[in-house]
C-alpha cells in the first residue's frame, strides 16, 4: 500500500502573474493568499462563507474563498483586492472612498470584489431573487441589496456601500 | 481538520470506484457544505475525490425532459433561460437560497446531498444521532426553533436546509446516481430516506453513490409554479418555512396541484394529502386553508416551533391564490 500524498502542487494566476506552491491539501485559497503568497488584502472574517469579507474573483466569478480548497482552484485565475488598480484605484475602490462607504474597513476588499462580480452577473441578465419574472433586471438599491447580501458589514455601512456601487453602475 | 488526500476524477466510473465501499472518502463538487463540515471537524474524510472534472456541467433538452448535470453551478441553473421559462418555482427557490457568491460555486448534485444546519449536528462537541448514532438528540428538548414539525421521529428532529430541493419535489424531479452497479434514475421523493432510528442514513442509494444529474419532466400544459419562503431576515438566510408548488386551474377548479414543503422535515415534504383534498376542488383560499390543514395534521410540534403550523398554513393558500390570481 503507497503512503497517500497529503500536499499537492498547486499552480495558478494570481492577479496575472503565474503561481506555484506546494500546499497541504487542508489549506484553503484564503489561507494560500494570506499566509503564502502575502496577498492580506483578503479578509478573513468567520472563515465559514458566512460574511463575504474573504470574497475573491475566480475565473471572474466572485467567490468565497474560505470554502475553497487551494487544490481544488489548481489552474484556475483569482483575482484579489490587490489586483484591482492599475495606476488609478479601480472605480469601484474610488467610489468607496468618494462615498465612506466603510468604518473599520474590514469588510471592504470583500465588499469590492464581490460588487465587481456582482455587476458582471447584473450585465449578464441574471435575475436575482427580487426581479420580477421575465424581465431583465434593473440595478436599483433592493437589487444592489439582495446581490450584496453576501456581504456582511458589522459597522453597518450599507447606504454608503449601496451609493458606491450605485454611482459606479450608473444607475439612479 | 483531519489529513486527506486528494485526487480529481477522471471519469464517472473512475470517480465512484474510488468512493464506493470506502466510508472515508467523499465527493468534492463545490464544497461549500463539505469544506465547512471539515473545518468543523464533522466530516473527517482521509481521501476527497474532486468530480468537478467530470462532464456533468450542462443543462440538455431531451424529448419534453430537461436534464440538469449535477455540476451546474447554483447561479447557471437560476439564470438558465429554459429553467426561468418553464420552471420559475425552481429559478426562484435557487434564488431564494444562500449568496451570490455560495451560488457560483455551489453544484446542484450537491445541494441535495448537503447536510442539516441543526446546531447539535455542526457542533461536534454535542451529543447527536445523525453524527454520532445512539449518542442522543439534545434538540428535542434544546434549540429547536427552526426544527422539523413534520415526520421526525424521537431520535432525531433535525430539517433539510435546501431551498432548490423542494422546488424538485414539487417538479416531481428524478435523480440520476451512478454506483458500482452502474446508473440508475430514481424519483426524489425516494431519494432521501425517513428519520426513522437510523437519522445517520440520509439517502436510500448505496454508500459512494455519485449524484450525476437530475431530470425535470414537463409541467401538464396552462400548469403555473411559484416558490415563496420565509426566513428571519430578508436575504442569505435558511428558510423557517417555505413552499413550492406547481398548479393548474380550469373553470375555477384545481385540475393539477403539486405541493412541497421546506424546512419542516429531514427532507422536502411533498404535501400529498393536501393535493389529494385539492383535485377538482374550487381553485379558492378557503379550499386551500382546508388542504393545508388536511396536511398539517400530522404535524408534531415541538415546544419552540409550533409557530410553523400556521406558518406553513398561510404560505401554503398566499401561495396557491397568488398561482390563480396571476392568470
Amino acid at each position: 500500500m503507497t503512503v497517500p500524498e497529503l500536499d499537492s502542487t498547486v499552480r495558478l494566476m494570481l492577479n496575472g502573474a503565474p503561481r506555484e506552491v506546494v500546499v497541504d491539501n487542508r489549506t484553503t485559497l484564503l489561507d494560500l493568499l494570506r499566509d503564502r503568497l502575502d496577498h492580506t488584502g483578503t479578509k478573513k472574517g468567520c472563515d465559514h462563507g458566512q460574511c463575504g469579507a474573504c470574497t475573491v474573483l475566480v475565473d471572474g466569478r466572485r467567490a468565497n474563498s474560505c470554502l475553497l480548497l487551494a487544490v481544488a482552484v489548481d489552474g484556475r485565475e483569482v483575482t484579489t483586492v490587490e489586483g484591482l488598480a492599475d495606476d488609478e484605484p479601480h472605480p469601484l475602490q474610488a467610489a468607496f472612498v468618494a462615498h465612506d462607504a466603510f468604518q473599520c474597513g474590514y469588510c471592504t476588499p470583500g465588499q469590492i470584489c464581490s460588487a465587481i462580480g456582482m455587476l458582471d452577473e447584473l450585465a449578464e441578465g441574471w435575475p436575482s431573487a427580487v426581479t420580477a419574472d421575465g424581465r431583465p433586471p434593473s440595478l436599483d438599491d433592493a437589487e444592489i441589496r439582495e446581490r450584496m447580501a453576501g456581504n456582511i458589514c458589522r459597522c453597518g455601512a450599507y447606504p454608503n456601500i449601496v451609493a458606491a456601487i450605485r454611482e459606479v453602475a450608473g444607475g439612479d | 481538520m483531519r489529513e486527506f488526500a486528494y485526487a480529481r476524477a477522471r471519469s464517472v466510473d473512475a470517480a465512484v470506484a474510488l468512493v464506493a465501499d470506502n466510508p472515508g472518502a467523499r465527493y468534492l463538487g463545490g464544497g461549500t457544505n463539505l469544506v465547512d463540515l471539515m473545518k468543523l471537524g464533522v466530516e473527517r474524510p482521509d481521501l476527497l475525490v474532486d468530480v468537478t472534472g467530470l462532464p456533468m456541467h450542462e443543462v440538455t433538452e431531451d424529448g419534453d425532459t430537461l436534464h440538469v448535470g449535477a455540476l451546474v453551478r447554483n447561479s447557471d441553473l437560476a439564470a438558465h433561460p429554459l429553467v426561468r421559462e418553464r420552471y420559475p418555482v425552481l429559478s426562484q427557490a435557487v434564488l431564494a437560497g444562500a449568496s451570490g457568491q455560495l451560488r457560483n460555486v455551489a453544484t446542484t448534485g450537491g445541494n441535495l446531498v448537503q447536510r442539516t444546519r441543526c446546531g447539535y449536528f455542526t457542533d461536534a462537541t454535542k451529543p447527536c444521532n445523525k453524527r454520532m448514532p445512539g449518542s442522543g438528540c439534545p434538540a428535542i428538548e434544546g434549540e429547536h426553533h427552526n426544527l422539523a414539525i413534520l415526520g421526525a421521529s424521537d431520535h432525531c428532529v433535525a430539517t433539510h436546509p435546501s431551498d432548490l430541493a423542494v422546488a424538485l419535489a414539487a417538479l416531481d424531479a428524478r435523480v440520476g446516481v451512478q454506483d458500482l452497479a452502474g446508473p440508475q434514475e430514481i424519483p426524489l421523493a425516494d431519494f432521501y430516506r425517513p428519520v426513522g432510528d437510523r437519522p445517520d442514513l440520509e439517502l436510500t442509494v448505496r454508500d459512494g453513490a455519485l449524484v450525476t444529474g437530475v431530470a425535470l419532466p414537463p409541467l401538464p400544459a396552462g400548469a403555473r409554479s411559484a416558490y415563496r419562503k420565509v426566513r428571519e431576515r430578508a436575504s442569505y438566510a435558511f428558510a423557517i418555512g417555505s413552499v413550492a408548488a406547481v398548479l393548474k386551474v380550469d373553470d375555477g377548479r384545481v385540475r393539477d396541484v403539486r405541493i412541497a414543503l421546506g424546512a419542516v422535515a429531514s427532507h422536502p415534504w411533498r404535501a400529498r394529502v393536501a393535493e389529494r383534498a385539492l383535485v377538482d376542488a374550487p381553485a379558492t383560499p378557503p379550499a386551500f386553508e382546508a388542504a393545508a390543514e388536511a396536511e398539517l395534521a400530522a404535524a408534531r410540534p415541538l415546544r419552540d416551533n409550533a409557530y410553523k403550523v400556521p406558518l406553513i398554513r398561510n404560505l401554503v393558500v398566499a401561495v396557491l391564490s397568488e398561482l390563480v390570481g396571476d392568470r
